[in-house]
């Protein structure tokens, strides 16, 4: 097998469209079969009067693969004059969808089947969606089975110009159709006699003309961050920052940033193991490396070059989901969203249409089911880095986790939240100039015992926030905490004597106050009502998402990080709120 | 990229996405190259340590030398290195060699029994004393919520249908047909409790990849795999009773990748020197739903 150059390939298509058979024409054609094997299938066919079915000839290869007999051959390969070919195993049947949209989302090309009797079915439909959903850009459509209709133009153009349509609609352009009998060979290796009004090229020749996967190092830089890797105890001092790089390259001395924390460092060494020395690294590559300056980020926060354009930060989202769970993707149930190696908690905030692969007509469904196709908003707990998926595939794809099983999976198609892009600008800016204390963030945190961050204490309006959150501050400080509490109003006649009465700059201004006294060691205890979602999500992305915990009263569900019910009394509420702290390891014992 | 590249990067991006998601996390380790090489890429992964305990199932019918390089090994690379057995079964002779069993209920007392209760804490296990070189019993029973196997889908049928992260039920069983789909680079990391996860790094490694990247990389392994001069290699390795090697006068790395290359063994499946394979109908099935690795 050459190494180098070889295309991963699925073949979809709606079931009995001839999938099978065209795999097995397309390895006879090659000369990609065991001697022997297509003609001793033929005669036990004949010898058992049945007709033959290139189906039986995959099975038998199946069944010898099954007993470990060919040595490179995980899975289906041929070969033309240009290249190896890996085929995907991709079952038809509704029931086995999972099992082909993993196969599919691991190859680069497709080939989409549609009987030219039977025309464009359900499946045609729906594997079409998916194959664009799950980023392949290179599909050939065969029309199959063109003995079956005399091998006419006209059909052929029918079920084309059917096909080509539903296609525009959902935004997929093919590289290419073609009239083919798979059963007979035509079009396949070699063009077919019986369709001379057919001035394309064959199937084999199309697939060569696909490319390998364009060189992704040429988009911008992105890696998402896998680990952190201090290995002290093992007599390893080095920090290293782990991950595979998805997109572009990265050199040692660049500036880099984390999204969606804001916070820059430069690139001191590329780490490996048992390889020369590295000073530089490329797409693909699964690295380490060391920094310049030390700073805390987390897994799942996105890399990116400062001299590049970088990813976006948000926590509404647009999205195309596919769903593939018994169990449907509803409004009032909190499930995870999965990008890079991020993972935040999601709710389903609206569905905008759902696309029935068969009509692609809309309708008002209040629950996406199993194998639907929508078009949503997604709200995030934390504000997520990632890329449109038009941009940058790799960080505008997703998974959903229901429970705890992967259930959908889909591509990010807007930024809903206007202000966020606004923000995240200011905040780069921000960062960049940021001047670094003399005394440490850790020194501050062991003076106090106090993790310093943002209380926020939010809610029902009728429910009066001010004497709880006074009487957390008043425990807390009595028990040796550096904490203070701001009320809404501590700022709205001060410092934003300037702003109009309902601007969200009030929010931003509470956000920028609240992290420079977090900076400052001390812990926030603040209370507002009336801040909508967005709101929150701005003051998660100003002060940092760790260092900010939303505590919520209200007799509804709803995102928070601790809910509180309003008919409890402020005791009880207080002590709740002290040993949350306490379990989050705000608070701890000196 | 190259391939070996290729499947390196994977492989490691699997290792690390297995460490960050998993407390209690094991590899493990049969001695053999698959598990070696695994072992070997998690040192890359890791930059040169190895983080991830390593569990051996000990059968007492291993070739001796297979053990001596396993504890060398151990003590060079610093692992964290553990083992269990089923005591019961080897006291009470409920073996093969000892006549009062077939083949697979050996491999099933043996192994799949050994290697479920060790996995869960049930029986005892041994950890690796660095300071004395010995064994000792260990003191942490938890169970193992991730266990890294060094599974190739090209070995034998049945594995050609796993994914890189399956979840597994608390009877080690899996449902072919209805695992949950893997996207991309997303895998399913969560898992109930009483459940556990069994991860894949090298799932799309061929045999003749995981001898090219052994060559590339230097990686130490068995001698048995080698033509001593009687004209016989092992391929695969298990226990002595059970295991015969293949005609082969391959003596190097280099010289076993020329012999795969020529497709001599094309024909001829990597485990057809294990004779439980045979008495379990060619595809491993029913051992494997039973756990088996
Ligand atoms: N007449 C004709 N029959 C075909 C052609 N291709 C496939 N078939 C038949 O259509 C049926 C379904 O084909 P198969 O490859 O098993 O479909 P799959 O379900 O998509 O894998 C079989 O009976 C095939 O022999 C073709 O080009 N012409």
């Amino acid at each position: 097998m050459k190494n180098e150059d070889f295309l991963r390939l699925v073949v979809v298509g709606h079931v009995d469209h001839g999938k099978s058979t065209l795999l097995g024409r397309l390895l006879s054609d090659t000369g990609s079969l065991p001697d022997g094997k297509l003609e001793s299938v033929k005669a036990y066919c004949k010898s058992n009067s049945r007709p033959f079915e290139y189906a039986f000839l995959l099975d038998a290869l199946k069944n010898e693969q099954a007993q470990g007999i060919t040595i490179d051959a995980a899975r289906i390969h041929f070969q033309t004059k240009k290249r190896d070919y890996l085929i995907i195993d991709a079952p038809g049947h509704i029931e086995f969808l999972k099992n082909m949209i993993t196969g599919a989302s691991r190859a680069e090309s497709a080939i989409l089947l549609i009987d030219a009797k039977e025309g464009v079915m359900e499946n045609s439909k729906r594997h079409g969606y998916l194959l664009s959903m799950l980023g392949i850009k290179q599909i050939l459509v065969c029309i199959n089975k063109m003995d079956l209709v005399d091998h006419s133009e006209k059909r052929y153009e029918e079920v084309k110009q059917e096909y080509s349509n539903f296609l525009k609609e959902i935004g997929i352009k093919p590289k290419g159709f073609i009239p083919i009998s798979a059963f007979e060979g035509d079009n396949i290796a070699e063009k077919s006699k019986k369709m001379d009004w057919y001035k394309g090229t064959t199937v084999l020749d199309f697939l060569d003309s696909f490319e390998k996967s364009k060189a992704s190092f040429e988009k911008p830089f992105r890696m998402p961050l896998q680990d952190i890797y201090k290995f002290t105890d093992k007599g390893d001092d080095r920090r290293v920052f782990a991950g595979k790089i998805e997109t572009g390259k990265i050199n040692v001395g660049d500036e880099i940033v984390f999204l969606p924390s804001n916070k820059t460092s430069k690139i001191k060494t590329i780490e490996s193991f048992n390889t020369p020395v590295m000073d530089s690294a490329l797409s693909g590559e699964s690295i380490g490396f060391t920094l310049e300056e030390q700073i805390y980020v987390k897994r799942g926060e996105v890399i990116c070059k400062k001299t590049e354009k970088m990813c976006q930060s948000s926590s509404l989202i647009k999205a195309n989901i596919f769903w593939m769970s018994h169990s449907p993707l509803t409004k009032d149930k909190t499930y995870y969203l999965k990008v890079g190696t991020d993972k935040v908690k999601m709710r389903l905030r609206s569905i905008e249409r759902i696309i029935d692969a068969t009509s692609l007509d809309s309708n008002n469904k209040e629950q996406v089911e199993r194998h639907d196709v929508a078009e949503c908003i997604l709200e995030l707990n934390d504000p997520l880095a990632f890329d449109l998926a038009k941009d940058i595939e790799e960080l505008g794809r997703f998974v959903i986790v229901d429970e705890y099983l992967i259930s959908g999976g889909g591509i990010i198609t807007a930024n809903m939240d206007k202000r966020a892009s606004k923000i995240q600008k200011q905040l780069l800016l921000r960062e960049e100039k940021w001047e670094k204390s003399s005394v440490t963030f850790e020194e501050r945190s062991v003076r106090f015992a106090q993790k310093p961050c943002m209380v926020l204490i939010t809610g029902e309006k009728e429910y009066d926030k001010k004497p709880l959150g006074k009487m957390v501050e008043r425990e807390l400080f009595d028990h040796g905490r550096n904490v203070y509490y701001v009320g809404m109003s501590n700022i709205v006649s001060g410092l934003n004597i300037d702003i109009k009465k309902n601007s969200s700059e009030h929010v931003r201004r509470l956000g920028e106050i609240a992290n420079l006294m977090i900076k400052s060691g001390t812990l926030i205890i603040a209370t507002a009502s009336d801040l909508t979602y967005e709101d929150i999500q701005m003051l998660k992305m100003i002060v940092g998402e760790d260092e900010i915990k939303v505590i919520k009263i209200s007799s509804e569900n709803g995102a928070s990080d601790l809910l509180l019910k309003p008919d409890m009394d402020m005791k009880e509420n207080t002590i709740a709120i002290l040993e949350y702290l306490r379990d989050e390891r705000i608070i701890f014992l000196p | 990229m190259d391939r070996l590249d290729q499947l390196e990067a994977q492989a490691i991006y699997i290792l690390r996405e297995a460490y960050a998601n998993f407390d209690n996390l094991a590899m493990l380790w049969s001695i053999g190259k698959d598990s070696t090489v695994l072992l070997w890429l998690a040192r890359k992964a890791f930059f040169g340590h190895v983080p991830i305990t390593l569990a051996h199932i000990d059968t007492h019918y291993k070739i001796p030398e297979m053990i001596e390089y396993r504890d060398n090994l151990a003590r060079k690379w610093n692992l964290n290195m553990v083992y269990g057995e089923n005591t019961d079964a080897l006291n009470d002779k409920q073996t093969f060699p000892d006549g009062n069993v077939d083949r697979i209920q050996c491999c099933r007392n043996l192994k799949t029994e050994a290697l479920k209760n060790t996995l869960s804490g049930a029986w005892k296990r041994y950890r690796m004393n660095h300071e004395t070189g010995k064994y000792d019993v260990d003191n942490n029973k938890e169970p193992y919520t991730g266990v890294i196997v060094g599974l190739r889908a090209d070995e034998e049928g049945s594995r050609s249908k796993e994914r890189y992260f399956s979840p597994r039920n608390k009877e080690n069983d899996w449902n072919l047909d209805d695992q949950p789909p893997e996207l991309w680079n997303q895998f399913n990391t969560d898992f109930a409790p009483g459940t556990h996860i069994r991860i894949h790094p090298i799932l799309d490694w061929t045999e003749l990849d995981i001898w090219k990247y052994i060559e590339r990389e230097n990686i130490p392994t068995v001698s048995l795999y080698y033509d001593q001069g009687e004209g016989r290699r092992y391929r695969s390795l298990g226990c002595y009773p059970c295991t015969t090697p293949v005609e082969s006068t391959a003596k190097n790395v280099a010289e076993i990748i020329a012999e795969l290359e020529s497709g001599k063994f094309s024909k001829i499946a990597e485990r057809s020197g294990r004779a439980q394979d045979k008495d379990d109908g060619g595809g491993l099935e029913t051992l494997r739903r039973e756990g088996y690795m």
